[in-house]
């Protein structure tokens, strides 16, 4: 057992934390570039060069394995999956559906009227929709490489947890009347696709990998360099007394900020880690990745094209709320965690 | 032979559709191609992720680009 143990501890650190990577790094800047690494300078361009070619690394290798498997979850088979569950259970598994099933923006309108149009209830289309973007597992798996695994667990769970209580406060309160109606007048139909080959497959997994790095690079430079001067420059008076623990309205604070942001996970994982090292506790730095990841603005806008304002309000409200509440619920509890 | 390249518009549907056409065009098809936009006549064929290929209006492909080579296939 303690056999297992030290080979997971040895991978953990070798594969995710690149411990090895960090002490290269700072060898570069240490010997190459003639700067201390004690100094500011030194320290955040060791952090900076460590973590763009870790991200990066990471990224890469994950997105490519997990696009492999999602490949064998399209949307159209989740439907026929969901339809034959109902109540919480339903919702539970719309949420965990949500994380695998591989999912771009631009999908939310025909998935939504499709899982309506099959009969779904809202709520479960809805925990589909809140979790997709919340729980990606390649981000999950750099959380643990940032912080640890219980961290990384934890903040699965609790995504899945708001996306099942979003889902079933939707169904709850009766909001069906404000979908638009052409969507229930949708014909049903079950596509028959065919199944795909292995080389598919992999030209899936690689295209998505290269779609993914084209699209995200500003972001995790620019998150990096964020986290790289936080970690380096700024303070950690300034950062703990607007976001730290004596800040009761640090979660809101990180709430707000990450809402209207569109940037993408990765981009904000750097800075997260950046700031739990000035003392940030982990239930706001949550709340603010959160923020950033489950509610974004294009998606809203393609939900506004199917679902009325009263809707989309709740939806916004109920995720918002959510938000808060796990991010005051870490901070309260989370320190066993780490 | 009438192929659909279904998607609203998004960036990998117009690479679907250029990437169709060059298939035509490449196995010499006497074929038409044709870009379904609005979203009530995507969903008709239950297809829930753009882009999708439809090829004499049975669904080949959904909510991904394929490469050329697949996409010949699906057309041959």
């Amino acid at each position: 057992m303690s056999a297992l143990a030290a080979v997971f501890g040895w991978l953990n650190e070798n594969l995710l934390k690149m411990t090895w990577l960090n002490d290269l790094v700072g060898a570069l800047v240490r010997d190459v570039f003639g700067l201390s690494l004690d100094g500011r300078l030194g320290s955040s361009v060791q952090f900076f060069i460590y973590d763009v070619v870790k991200i990066f690394a990471l990224l890469s290798a994950l997105i490519f394995v997990i696009s492999y498997v999602q490949s064998f979850f399209p949307p159209e088979r989740t439907r026929k999956i969901l339809g034959r569950f109902k109540g919480v259970g339903a919702n539970t598994l719309g949420a965990l559906l949500g994380t695998i099933t591989p999912f771009c923006s631009c999908s939310s309108i025909p998935l939504f009227i499709g899982f309506t149009s099959a009969g779904l209830p809202i709520g479960v289309t809805f925990s589909f929709l809140i979790s997709s973007p919340l729980v990606d597992l390649a981000s999950v798996i750099l959380l643990a490489s940032i912080f640890n695994w219980k961290i990384a667990i934890a903040y699965v769970v609790t995504g899945l947890v708001l996306a099942v209580a979003g889902g079933t406060a939707i169904s709850a309160l009766k909001l069906e009347r404000y979908v638009e109606p052409f969507v229930y007048g949708a014909h049903l139909v079950d596509a028959d696709l065919p199944e795909m080959t292995r080389r598919a497959r992999v030209h899936f997994a690689a295209t998505a990998v290269a779609d993914i790095v084209k699209r995200v690079w500003p972001y995790v430079l620019a998150g990096v360099g964020i986290g790289a001067a936080i970690h380096g420059w700024i303070p950690e008076e300034f950062v703990t007394a607007v976001l730290g623990s004596r800040n009761p309205l640090s979660v809101v604070i990180a709430t707000l900020v990450g809402v209207p942001m569109y940037a993408d996970i990765f981009g904000t994982l750097p800075i997260a880690e950046a700031l739990v090292g000035k003392g940030v506790q982990i239930g706001t730095v949550l709340a603010f990745m959160m923020a950033v990841t489950a509610l974004s603005l294009p998606s809203l806008i393609m939900l506004k094209k199917v679902v009325k304002t009263p809707l989309l309000a709740t939806f916004f409200a109920l995720v918002v709320a959510g938000i808060l509440i796990i991010g005051y619920g870490f901070n309260a509890f989370g320190g066993a965690l780490l | 032979m009438i192929i659909k390249v279904l998607g609203s518009g998004c960036a990998n549907c117009k690479k679907l559709e250029a990437l169709t056409r060059q298939a035509v065009a490449e196995l010499g098809l006497d074929a038409e191609v044709i870009h379904v936009t609005d979203i009530a006549d995507i969903i008709v064929y239950g297809v829930m992720s753009t882009p999708a290929l439809v090829v004499d209006e049975q669904v080949k492909i959904a909510g991904r680009v394929p490469s050329l080579a697949e996409i010949k296939t699906a057309l041959g």
